[in-house]
């Protein structure tokens, strides 16, 4: 099954994503910051990365960019979970790779037709 | 599927007050002269991570009121807006509305939103002021395109698409294919729907100027099937903004049916006619077969999850009753600790001793004999070590730092400060100094309404200061340590200290105490305690209405522990609180009157002396008073307040234990001290009532009960009025 890694810095954000698609039945891994989820990316390849936007030490902007530059996420879809008032934010995200967004708030069945959509 | 929110709540709810603790304390760690934006970002994470969790939990008032918040902080995050110093006042305002609403929400009622839609208006006048108009009129008019697409596309009975990606689509994990299978399960979703894509390849370049990551490749999709302009334009939504999307509905594009793949034809023949076709057909072929298949796959799912979802929903809807009941449960009583790792392995450490001790001496009990006496001895002594340590251990667990009881002080002397018109600096000391946590709760209250009171008294306003010689900032200190087995708290400020002259007269104003009396310095500082005193001329409603004081020296003797002011006139003054570091195990002094044992805590016992018929002044009747050094103190049987049937003694040559609370010794005679010990508080109000002058009681190592006597309470028996007016007379 496909393996996701959620980055979230709110707890029940990433406990209510967790439980959701493991749910579901896909793989998952948790990291609460970008800079965590970085160090966990480089031991594994995921099939999806899942990051909040706003979080500590490294932001989800700044994890694209740099999974990225790593041979193994070149193609690797990425979403981004974010609040509507942010465009700006989705822009920056585009920009530094992302493949598409969430829209926060989110219930569980969107979360789930959104990660179909890029896993299949 | 369905997935019960609620179980998330405690976890949302927990991070959400967490949060707000740190929206809080970055506020008022702000410094509107040099912002740094590191705090900046803090505080909006904060706020948005509330929002974002509030919104998702479906605590939509909650998000709704965040909403406003983080757009202002948003702004000012990006530089749009400076903060102002209103900004913070309003922002700590929602900080606590949000608490209010949160812990309305935790305990499962309906939040009070009168003061959230005061703030929220408040917000959005800031935010109308220049920007907010722009964001609500976007918002709005992309819901009247969808609105009016909506309504046009309904009878389009298909659509052709078409799709131009930028070269770097797929670098950011966009596969064109994914989004022509999802509109081909929209496509399909109506009876008789299909699409057909043709690829176009006039973009390929020369196979040496081709970069293998980058698409060359452009489509055109026939959509046969009437669905919405928005259902597709979500598929593309991603992409939207790199790539060139053109819809067309089918009625017109009609005629052009025919043409485009001719057209394609053409242009691909006209670059290079043999290797475009082979990959043409290559390409197409692929496009097609991964358009079945997922289809495919997608069925056998859907058909392999409809059997599956029966026990599924089941399965969930069980354990579903079980969350609904518990959150009443928990808001009454959500108290939980957080512990470290390190105690816990400490504690098991602990076991694993006190698990070979016990095998040891269980060892030794099966063949016994006098001869291993010595060793039972050791075994016993080693038991008590472990014991010892493991109480110690469970006893660090209830322990916090203090800075759980002061993280309250910088926004209340904040807040005051401003009230009251005074420049005040707080200073917090000992923040890691560690307390039992129910202490810890029973001390907050009594020590708010010091720094109150120390704020409204204590300190005097700047002009007063600096006609003092004083900086014109007013300085408060709390100060925590250990001291013996207890923790002092200090309130210290450095404002003009006790008015002794001003005491004395509002006291014998307020009858108090009489005109003629004369005090010592310590009496009259004693008197601020005294319940209905007030010095404040005008009672504010920060302090001054008497009422407190004498609330506070309560409070604090239920906790076991003490109170005691200290004062300079011009210097300031002190509030020293001594408190016992748990509440559930004290120090005890054993007594025995009659055939009861009686406890005393250790730290009310001055000291343990034999009477001298010398030392004995009888005032009346049966009631007598000693002289100790330059002190009178009254005598007390506690035969007489228990009625324990004990026999009276001759006071001549009796032991004698001084004992001190709120401030008054007094003597108590006793048949014997027996040995002091450490012992386990159990509640007589929980087991039995309440007793007046008993604070508790224990079980002794023989299985007796022994109550633990309350020394401030014996202070306050009438009959200690008595003796002490004679006191004073003499």
């Amino acid at each position: 099954m496909a393996t996701i890694l959620a980055v979230d810095d709110s707890a029940s954000m990433r406990q209510m994503v967790t439980f959701t698609l493991k749910g579901a039945g896909y793989d998952v891994e948790e990291a609460c910051d970008g800079s965590e989820a970085l160090n966990i990316a480089k031991t594994k390849k995921f099939d999806l990365v899942l990051t909040d936007v706003n979080m500590p030490v490294m932001d989800g902007i700044e994890l694209v960019t740099e999974l990225r530059k790593l041979g193994d996420y070149k193609f690797v879809p990425m979403l981004m979970l974010t609040t509507e008032s942010a465009g700006d934010k989705k822009m920056a995200g585009k920009k530094a790779g992302a493949t598409g967004w969430i829209v926060k708030p989110f219930n569980p069945e969107q979360l789930l037709n959104t990660i179909k959509k890029v896993l299949g | 599927m369905s997935i019960d929110l609620s179980q998330f709540h405690q976890v949302f709810f927990e991070e959400s007050f967490e949060g707000l603790d740190i929206m809080e304390s970055n506020l008022l760690a702000l410094d509107l002269s040099e912002i740094d934006s590191e705090i900046i970002n803090t505080i909006f994470r904060a706020a948005h991570s509330i929002k974002g969790g509030a919104g998702t939990f479906g605590f939509m008032q909650v998000s709704a009121f965040t909403h406003v918040l983080e757009t202002l902080l948003d702004e000012i995050r990006s530089g749009e807006r400076d903060i102002e110093q209103d900004h913070v006042d309003l922002f700590l305002q929602c900080v606590d509305c949000l608490r209010g609403l949160m812990s309305d929400l935790q305990a499962g009622s309906e939040p009070d939103m009168a003061q959230a839609d005061d703030l929220k208006a408040k917000f959005e006048i800031i935010l109308a002021g220049d920007d907010a108009s722009t964001e609500s009129s976007s918002s709005s008019s992309a819901t009247e395109n969808e609105i009016s697409s909506g309504s046009n596309d309904a009878a389009a009975k298909g659509w052709k698409i078409e799709f131009i990606p930028c070269e770097d689509v797929l670098c950011t994990g966009n596969e064109p294919y994914r989004m022509f299978r999802e509109l081909q399960d929209l496509a399909e979703a109506e009876q008789g729907g299909s699409i057909k894509v043709i690829p176009h390849l006039e973009k390929l370049p020369e196979f040496s100027k081709m970069h293998p990551e980058m698409c060359y490749i452009s489509w055109t999709i026939y959509v046969y099937s009437a669905i919405e302009l928005s259902d597709m334009e979500e598929i593309f939504e991603w992409v939207v903004d790199d790539c060139d999307i053109r819809y067309q509905r089918l009625s017109e594009a009609d005629s052009v049916t025919a043409e485009t793949p001719v057209d394609t034809g053409e242009m691909s023949a006209a670059v290079e006619t043999s290797t475009e076709t082979v990959v043409e057909t290559e390409v197409e072929t692929e496009v097609e077969t991964e358009v079945e298949t997922p289809a495919a796959v997608v069925a056998t799912e859907e058909t392999a999850a409809t059997p599956e979802a029966t026990p599924e929903v089941v399965a969930k809807a069980a354990p579903q009753d079980k969350p609904k009941a518990k959150p009443k449960a928990k808001a009454v009583e959500n108290t939980s600790i957080r512990v470290s790792i390190d105690k816990i392995d400490g504690l098991i450490n602990m076991v694993g001793e006190l698990v070979i001790t016990q095998s040891m001496l269980g060892q030794l009990g099966q063949e016994f004999d006098m001869d291993r006496v010595q060793r039972l001895q050791e075994g016993l002594q080693q038991l008590e070590q472990n014991t010892r340590e493991l109480q110690e251990s469970v006893m660090k667990i209830r322990m916090l730092p203090i800075s759980f009881a002061f993280s309250r002080f910088p926004r209340l002397v904040r807040d005051l400060s401003k009230q009251l018109d005074k420049e005040v600096e707080l200073v917090m000391i000992g923040e890691n100094t560690e307390l039992d946590k129910t202490v810890m709760e029973k001390i907050g209250d009594p020590l708010v309404h010091l720094v109150r009171n120390s704020l409204d008294h204590g300190l005097e306003s700047a002009e007063e200061r600096i006609a003092n010689g004083k900086s014109s900032f007013g300085t408060i200190t709390l100060n925590a340590f250990h001291h013996g087995g207890n923790i002092v708290i200090e309130v210290k400020d450095d404002g003009a200290g006790l008015n002794k002259e001003r005491i004395r007269n509002k006291a014998v104003e307020q009858g108090l105490v009489g005109e003629d009396e004369t005090l010592s310095d310590t009496q009259i500082h004693d008197l601020i305690f005294r319940a209905g005193f007030s010095t404040a001329d005008v009672v504010s409603d920060v302090s001054g209405r008497g009422v407190g004081m004498d609330v506070v020296r309560r409070n604090i003797a239920e906790l076991n522990g003490s109170i005691e002011v200290t004062s300079k006139p011009g210097e300031g003054s002190t509030f020293s609180i001594r408190l016992p570091l748990t509440l559930a195990i004290l120090d005890g002094q054993l007594v025995k009157v009659g055939n009861e044992v009686y406890i005393f805590p250790l730290v009310s016992i001055v000291e343990s002396i034999q009477l001298e018929k010398s030392m004995l002044n009888n005032i009346t009747g049966n009631q007598y008073v000693m002289q100790l050094r330059n002190d009178y103190i009254p005598i007390l049987c506690l035969q007489d307040i228990f009625n324990n049937g004990a026999e009276e003694k001759d006071l001549e040559g009796a032991m004698l234990v001084v004992v001190e609370g709120d401030n008054e010794k007094v003597g108590i005679v006793v048949d014997e001290l027996l040995g002091q010990q450490q012992v386990v508080i159990k509640s007589l109000e929980e087991n039995y009532e309440k007793v007046d002058s008993i604070s508790g009681a224990t079980i002794l190592g023989d299985g007796t009960v022994a109550l633990i006597v309350d020394v401030s309470g014996l202070n306050n028996k009438p009959l200690e009025k008595n003796t002490d007016d004679q006191t004073q007379a003499a």
